[in-house]
């Protein structure tokens, strides 16, 4: 009950801040459609990231959380055949805009993969690459930003003596705080985690799940997850999608014990199976 | 009992199938060391130090071919520097272009048609563009006739390792905000890299052994010519006039020569492979 009244409280207040004050949002997505060609993937969606926290989009395959989520760094923008209507309001700004540099703001609005994707570089070389794209430092303020970026993601005792070594000889799970490392080199205001322990054994998993909650203190953390334990143990908020459009958003324990909606009832009974 | 009729078919058939396999194999491998086998023997007796240190010497005479080797070594290397930059140029744009691009479409159909282009085809149309005009055969001639040669060969093989490479980097490197030629180059340099040097390591063994087009385009000297404006000895050319000449020593020559190219060759099919398994 305890957690009803609390969740109750900040769901309202998760509803106004949408109208008061849109700076306590990283994102806010308004009325957004997404179009693969013909086929119709996201209706109407209205979501307020909040800053500083974590929030997870679950929802079963298809349901086009990770459509969403690659709108937000403009992802689609590689494929022609992809197009988006609608706003997301970064910095008060649409970014969806013609206008926006999305170098720049890939730069600010990181991503990492359901699959590792080290590059065929060196450890070290894997974050430098990342860095020098936005900035030109001196060797010495380079390797310093490496560490720095190697420590965040827990990564730095493991490879510290062999960061000249080729990024492909690291396990899975070492490759995928590598990518994770590599993402926050460049210091994202946002980091967008698309399903990232989805294809690590479990004691890797069990890692990078620590390492998100760390993570929450540099970055508003966005994860896209369908599992659904890792959901309720990592994230602030959650959002369900269902068929392409937004069901349900809330505060995860609020979501998990008291969801209101029949279709999210259904899914967190049953989502698993799916 | 009808089960094991069956079973004992399936059997029969499963083991019919493997022979016939193992035979077609056998004939295939037959062929090609039939072929070592006579240049080897042929061959071998003329392989002497002479070969690599004296000039194609007259009917009845000692000699090497010291001037063949070199231009084989000149004609084809300055065909891969003139078509290796443009063929991985192409193949990055084909690789880059979206799959409903038409010109794209247009460069890769026309690309496969120049791939299968006889290759007299392409010696006749360097003869008539530049041995014509410039009104005697050359080295460069040569050398551009098998630069078209070489050219498709390198954009087929670069636009599949390239986009095989490309492919899952992508989205990785997109999404920190590097710009496309930041891209590119990271698939160039690293990823795609073995693979192109294997693609012209290939291309180069592939001009290595071509005859007509030189035929029309560079012909043949007997002196070691170094000047690319001139005409230019080179192994095939040298092999064929040789085997068609009714002289011992040219015959013996010819031999010698043909296994030497075939050495090399197979060689740097080696090499291009032992790059290749490297990388995966």
């Amino acid at each position: 009950m305890l957690y009803a009244v609390d969740g109750l409280n900040l769901t309202e207040k998760l509803e106004s801040d949408v109208v008061n004050s849109p700076d306590e949002h990283a994102l806010s997505v308004r009325q957004l459609d997404f179009y693969y060609g013909g086929v119709h993937a996201l209706t109407k969606i209205d979501l307020s990231i909040p800053k500083g926290k974590v929030t997870a989009m679950i929802g079963a395959s298809g349901s086009g959380k990770s459509t969403l989520l690659r709108t937000f760094n403009q992802m689609y923008r590689l494929y022609p055949e992809q197009r988006v209507t609608g706003e997301i309001l970064f910095h008060n700004r649409n970014l969806l805009s013609k206008e926006t540099d999305i170098q720049q703001l890939r730069k600010q609005i990181g991503m990492v993969f359901q699959k590792p994707t080290p590059f065929p570089l060196s450890i070290f070389d894997n974050i430098a690459f990342a860095i020098k794209l936005h900035e030109s430092l001196s060797k010495h303020d380079l390797a310093e930003r490496v560490e720095e970026a190697l420590t965040q993601a827990a990564l730095w005792d493991e490879v510290k003596d062999k960061l000249k070594t080729p990024a492909i000889k690291l396990s899975g799970g070492q490759q995928q705080r590598l990518c994770i490392a590599r993402t926050i080199a460049t210091k994202p205001e946002i980091l967008l985690l698309d399903e990232p322990t989805s294809a690590l054994d479990p004691k890797s998993t069990r890692q990078i799940e620590a390492l998100m909650l760390t993570l929450k203190n540099l970055a508003t953390i966005v994860l896209v997850t369908h599992n659904l334990a890792q959901a309720r143990r990592i994230s602030d908020d959650i959002a369900f999608l269902h068929h392409g459009e937004l069901i349900e958003v809330g505060p995860t324990e609020v979501l998990f014990t008291q969801p209101k909606n029949v279709l999210t009832q259904q899914y967190l009974a049953h989502g698993e199976d799916e | 009992m009808n089960t094991h009729y069956l079973h004992q078919k399936r059997l029969l058939q499963d083991r019919l199938f493997t022979l016939l396999c193992a035979l077609a194999v056998l004939l295939g491998l037959s062929v090609i060391a039939a072929v070592l086998w006579t240049l080897i023997s042929k061959g071998y007796s003329h392989v002497d130090l002479l070969l690599f240190t004296e000039l194609t010497p007259g009917p009845n005479m000692a000699g090497g071919l010291l001037n063949a080797f070199v231009g084989s070594l000149i004609m084809p290397g300055l065909a891969l520097l003139i078509s290796a930059p443009i063929a991985v140029l192409i193949a990055i744009y084909l690789v880059e272009s979206p799959s409903t691009h038409r010109l794209a479409r247009y460069v890769r159909f026309f690309n496969d048609v120049l791939l299968s282009a006889p290759s007299i085809i392409v010696g006749l149309f360097i003869y008539i563009m530049v041995v014509r005009t410039m009104g005697h055969f050359s080295a460069m001639a040569g050398a551009l006739s098998l630069a078209v040669i070489a050219l498709p060969m390198i954009v087929r093989a670069s636009e599949d390792v390239i986009s095989l490479s490309a492919q899952p980097l992508r989205e990785a490197v997109m999404a920190l905000g590097a710009p496309r030629w930041a891209f590119v180059w990271l698939v160039l340099a690293h990823a795609a890299r073995s693979g192109i040097i294997t693609a012209l390591l290939l291309a180069f063994a592939r001009v290595l052994g071509e005859t007509a087009p030189l035929l029309f385009t560079a012909l043949n000297s007997s002196f070691l010519v170094t000047n690319l404006w001139q005409p230019m000895a080179n192994l095939p050319v040298v092999i064929y006039q040789f085997a068609m000449s009714p002289y011992d020593n040219w015959q013996g020559l010819a031999w010698a020569g043909a296994l030497m190219l075939t050495i090399v060759i197979l060689v740097i099919n080696l090499l291009a492979r032992l790059i290749g398994m490297q990388k995966s």
